[in-house]
């Protein structure tokens, strides 16, 4: 019980910082972006292979932080990720999402951004192979916090889960106490508005990918860390990133927040009562409760 | 010589299969505008009735009711169209994203669901115990697969017809019109929710029919029958052939499956051992570059909507466009 409270919360923090990117993709360019979990995917293999890179030049690096599995070369190799996993989301953007929002046919982005997760996911199939990897071979043993009731936590999973945390309130301060921050609420609120005041919505749009590829690599990573590595976390990460995205409700970043561990935390609950077989049925669950109570999410304003 | 020809017979069955599913995609996606992002769970809801209602009684699972194959087989199309009522009357008042998610949920659901749940659906090991109908009294299995290719045939046959039928009446006019701008719609007096709704609920329904007919060619239905990837080769399907052109759905149908068979086979023929455990992989990387180049460089499809002008005498000069010169 509460070991699947303490497990939900982390997985929790991965989905909220998966969620918030694709929140903000889904509000300002209305379409699901079904590629967005893939940019996970990304980040986790990019970091791969900084990793591989930081600890081949410098073997210093390669020595482990504190009792973290996480190195120091890792951690250089995550900042890495989450710039190409930005660019990556822009190049996409620009390459394929643009120009078919320029033709302005929205319903046709949600197969397009089908297509762009099939291609990505496949084409780290056939870079890295499909079998699952790990950042480091070291068996770190959870420490038990308390034997009755049972809990343990692994050292790696206070980390990603303070990171985490970390970078969410990095995002609420620029949100909400930078010039950029008030830009992006102004484009979020009336994008006619605020292009006619001067904001170059082309250049927030490319912000606003750079930030959910930022946040998804930092969740790509996590997940990596906490699980394994392989093609398909996009696959089995999709459904329950969009579930938080509902359920926070489309367009709101702290909806998304919550969402995230709300998501974290139900599924991870669910498989107390549920056969494990069935957690990936369980996001969908959580939809289908929601669009029942409250369409709209938690914090989304009704939208047509 | 002969072993060509029971090939193609296979190939074109499957093929006809496919394209009914696709027709029905055709109708959700190229008519009304309607995004299913799990056809799957459709298709799959489909077979699965088709060989529940119409199979012999199994120790470990349900079903086998040994029902007239003709009604197990509507059977299986009622089980898609109550999925899609149930998702439907969810969604369809939402923004158009949540149909996408809700649809897709359901797919990963479904799949998910007849994997575990042993007492319903066999579990991974499958739907055993049925009998293809009237097999017994056709003794040569080229025959029967030959007879069965005529049933499909006639099946795709009339449901191209009835689909011609329905967009060239005033409802399939309604089902455009709603697409195109659903606040003149409603302006008119018209009720775009309902109509959207029945529009999924039969697009839906078809497509399970064809899950029925596939489940009942190979006698035989499983988990891996019903992955996710299958929705993306019926998409590619649609949209090379053109969304909203029925003529052009079963085309690209018969193309794209003539195009993902081809590349199987050459790959397991000319490709070294190592490259052979890749062969999925490289085929869905074609396949999304299929979906993304179509949508970039000609959406409208090899065979594009043709628009109709409803009232006669007016010229209609503006059959050129596609929907993607739609008033936003």
């Amino acid at each position: 019980m509460i070991q699947s409270l303490a497990d939900g919360v982390l997985v929790g923090a991965i989905l909220s910082l998966g969620a918030i990117g694709l929140t903000m993709v889904m509000h300002m360019l209305r379409f699901a972006n079904f590629s967005h979990a893939e940019l996970l995917s990304i980040g986790a293999y990019s970091a791969l292979v900084f990793d591989a890179f930081f600890s081949g030049i410098m073997p210093i690096l390669a020595t482990t932080i504190g009792p973290l599995s996480m190195t120091w070369a890792l951690t250089l190799a995550m900042l890495c990720a989450m710039g190409v996993t930005g660019i990556s989301a822009v190049l996409i953007d620009r390459f394929v999402f643009k120009r078919i929002r320029d033709k302005g046919d929205e319903l046709s982005m949600v197969f397009a951004s089908f297509g762009v997760a099939m291609i990505i996911r496949n084409v780290l199939g056939l870079a890295f192979g499909l079998k699952s990897q790990l950042y480091s071979n070291d068996i770190v043993f959870a420490v038990m916090i308390s034997s009755d009731p049972l809990l343990l936590i692994k050292p790696d999973q206070v980390f990603v889960l303070v990171a985490a945390i970390l970078i969410m309130l990095i995002l609420h301060y620029i949100l909400s106490r930078t010039t950029f921050g008030y830009t992006l609420r102004a484009v979020a609120e009336n994008p006619s508005l605020a292009a006619v005041s001067g904001i170059r919505l082309s250049r927030i749009i490319a912000l606003i990918w750079i930030i959910g590829g930022l946040l998804a690599a930092a969740a790509g990573v996590f997940y990596g860390l906490n699980n394994h590595i392989n093609p398909v976390i996009g696959r089995d990460l999709v459904l329950p990133i969009f579930a938080a995205t509902i359920v926070g409700g489309i367009g709101s970043i702290y909806g998304a927040v919550l969402g995230g561990f709300i998501v974290g935390i139900a599924s991870n609950m669910a498989l107390l009562v549920l056969p494990s077989g069935y957690s990936p049925a369980v996001p969908f669950m959580i939809i289908l409760a929601l669009l029942l109570v409250r369409p709209n999410g938690l914090f989304g304003a009704p939208q047509t | 010589m002969m072993g060509l020809v029971s090939y193609l017979v296979f190939f074109t069955t499957i093929a006809s299969i496919l394209a009914i599913a696709v027709l029905g995609l055709n109708l959700q996606w190229g008519n009304a505008g309607l995004f299913n992002g799990g056809v799957v769970a459709f298709f799959g809801a489909g077979a699965y009735g088709t060989l529940l209602l119409g199979g012999t009684p199994q120790v470990d699972h349900i079903g086998g009711f040994n029902l007239f194959y003709p009604l197990a087989l509507l059977g299986g199309a009622a089980a898609a169209a109550i999925l899609a009522w149930f998702v439907g009357l969810l969604t369809l008042h939402l923004r158009h994203d949540y149909l996408a998610i809700a649809t897709f949920g359901v797919a990963v659901t479904f799949e998910n669901v007849m994997r575990n749940a042993e007492g319903v659906s066999g579990g991974a090991k499958g739907v055993r115990g049925f009998s293809r109908p009237m097999e017994a009294w056709v003794n040569d299995s080229f025959t029967y697969n030959l007879l069965f290719l005529v049933v499909v045939t006639v099946v795709l046959i009339c449901t191209y017809l009835f689909l011609e039928r329905l967009i060239r009446s005033p409802y399939g006019r309604l089902l455009r019109a709603i697409r195109e701008d659903e606040v003149a719609a409603c302006s008119l007096g018209k009720n775009p929710k309902n109509v959207r709704l029945a529009a999924f609920i039969t697009g839906s329904c078809i497509v399970g029919l064809a899950g029925g007919l596939y489940a009942t060619f190979y006698a035989f239905v499983s988990p891996q029958d019903v992955l996710p990837t299958l929705t993306f080769q019926l998409w590619a399907m649609l949209i090379v052939g053109g969304a909203g052109n029925n003529r052009g759905a079963i085309l690209g149908t018969f193309l794209i499956w003539g195009a993902w068979t081809a590349s199987g086979w050459s790959l397991s023929r000319f490709a070294p051992v190592e490259v052979q455990l890749y062969t999925g992989t490289m085929q869905f990387i074609l396949i999304g570059l299929v979906i993304v180049g179509m949508l970039l460089w000609r959406p409208q499809g090899l065979f594009p909507e043709r628009l109709v002008v409803s009232q006669s005498g007016r010229k209609a000069n503006f059959t050129k466009q596609n929907k993607t010169g739609r008033v936003s």
